[in-house]
């Protein structure tokens, strides 16, 4: 599966990508696109890539989607008695 | 047991806070007396047992990170990450003036446990003591085949993330770089490259000493081990705290003194933190499971407390100004986005018009997750707590009255 990323350094903020994908790019206050991370399958597939091509910076990037980082295990609240330490400094 | 060992028996005694002194570093000579030296042990597995995580601000398993390093090719570099540009923090300038051999400990075994040969030490270009003390320190040392140098980082907020720190380390300006590659992939001079807080590598010296067992024996089961906290504001005796994850917020604040006047806020996490109303914060405990359910985190582990005097939204346009101002300038997002929170905040801060708020609102929404780093992520979960936790206040200012009559609180350093 294959999904849309772009590359916020590289964007300029043409807009042509939300022209040309609608469905997956809008445009924020400042013009710059806000792309759906949900996989483009079928025939949007084929949207996405002249989307990609049309950037002119190039930052707009179809690839399959990034193996995330292991979430942190979620913690339960345990209440531990402790002490505090201060520096011995101003 | 040695008796430097034996000393680190009562699990409840100061950790990395044990034997510092205000007028000076630690000499190499008493730091071994004191610790013994580094012992050779398998370290990636001591710290995945330990349950260390980092204690810049993300929060991410130590272990792990040193695990995506050592599964690269080619020799690795550590990288200490003693950068500190959190206005508010003060942990890890404290342990590089005070404790430098204790970081440099750790980042040693690092080094040593990933088959490096190379430490660099980053250090804020205006940490002038910081600096002279880690130059020292690495003078005093012999690690064998492994070099120790210190580098000077720019003083700017961002400067310290850590694609922007192996920018900067590898000549380019110090700005966050798109993702991937990270660090471990592609880092300084293209070499798999650890980028470690100061803390945290202070931590993995003691846990190459004492073994995981020791580490866990204070803290909470998820959350292990002690953790270094900056407390400012409306408190008595300001400063860095060790406590042990899952201590009440409470205590924390009487080890500190104890309040000047009534507190109405507390900012939990720093700059990139929330802020929680006094009411809620002080039923809080000290760790990730404790803050989560008023949407706080420790982060870099800085605290603030918010006198009544002061007025909260005041205090966060500023903040979100400075911060606004911080921006790399290179995502338009963050450029842009950050610009017009800071100005809303700004507005709604003068007595502006109710569609401010709204606006703010809108803008917040916008800006998260829409960098290359989470500079405007962070930016956002400021300004939107103090939405929040001012909200009274905001209302106030709306009809023109500000209840704030004192100095300031938060620090915004010149540019």
């Amino acid at each position: 599966m294959k999904s849309l990323r772009v590359n916020p350094i590289a964007c300029e903020g043409h807009g042509l990508c939300a022209e040309l994908l609608p469905e997956r790019i809008t445009l924020d206050d400042w013009g710059y696109p806000i792309v759906d991370p949900e996989p483009v399958s079928g025939d949007l597939e084929s949207h996405a890539r002249r989307a990609v091509a049309a950037c002119p910076t190039l930052a707009l990037l179809l690839g399959t989607a990034a193996a995330a980082r292991p979430a942190a295990a979620a913690g339960r609240p345990v209440h531990a008695r402790g002490r505090v330490e201060r520096a011995n400094e101003a | 047991v040695s008796a430097a060992a034996s000393r680190h028996e009562d699990p409840h005694a100061p950790r990395l806070l044990a034997g510092l002194r205000a007028d000076r570093a630690i000499p190499l000579r008493e730091h071994v007396a004191r610790l013994g030296p580094l012992r050779r042990v398998d370290l990636i597995e001591e710290l995945e047992q330990s349950g260390l995580r980092g204690r810049g601000g993300a929060g991410f398993p130590t272990a792990q990170k040193l695990r995506s390093v050592a599964g690269r090719r080619g020799r690795s570099i550590v990288v200490v990450n003693g950068t500190e540009a959190e206005p508010v923090s003060g942990k890890d300038k404290l342990l590089l003036r005070h404790a430098p051999h204790l970081v440099l400990d750790g980042a040693v075994a690092a080094a040593t446990a990933l088959g490096g040969r190379e430490v660099i030490v980053a250090v804020g270009d205006r940490a002038l003591p910081e600096r002279a003390a880690v130059e020292r320190a690495v003078a005093e040392r012999d690690d064998g085949r492994i070099t120790l140098r210190v580098a000077g980082v720019p003083p700017s907020f961002v400067a310290g993330e850590e694609t922007a720190l192996v920018s900067h380390l590898n000549g380019r300006s110090p700005k966050p770089t798109f993702k991937p590659p990270l660090p471990f992939e592609r880092g300084v001079r293209g070499a798999p490259t650890l980028v470690q807080n100061a803390e945290t590598l202070a931590h993995v010296g003691l846990i190459a000493r004492f073994g995981a067992e020791w580490f866990r024996a204070v803290g909470t089961p998820d959350e292990p081990g002690t953790v270094l906290l900056t407390v400012s504001g409306a408190v008595r005796r300001p400063g860095v705290y060790e406590v042990e994850l899952g201590v009440p917020l409470v205590d924390l604040v009487s080890e500190a003194g104890g309040v000047t006047e009534q507190p109405q806020a507390f900012l939990l996490g720093g700059y990139f933190g929330s802020w929680v109303v006094a009411g809620r914060a002080e039923r809080l405990v000290l760790s990730a499971a404790g803050l989560k359910e008023v949407g706080a985190s420790l982060g870099a582990g800085a605290i603030v407390v918010l006198p009544s005097s002061a007025c909260g939204v005041a205090e966060s346009a500023r903040v979100a100004r400075y911060l606004a101002g911080e921006s790399a300038g290179q995502c338009g997002p963050c450029v842009h986005g950050l610009e017009a929170v800071a100005g809303a905040l700004e507005q709604l801060a003068a007595g502006g018009r109710k569609q401010v708020r709204l606006q703010l609102v809108r803008f917040l929404e916008q800006v998260r997750g829409r960098g290359a780093c989470r500079h405007p992520d962070g930016t956002a979960r400021f300004v939107s707590s103090a939405l929040t936790a001012f909200a009274g206040e905001a209302e106030l200012h709306l009809r023109g009255r500000c209840s704030g009559h004192g100095p300031h609180v938060l620090p915004v350093p010149a540019r």
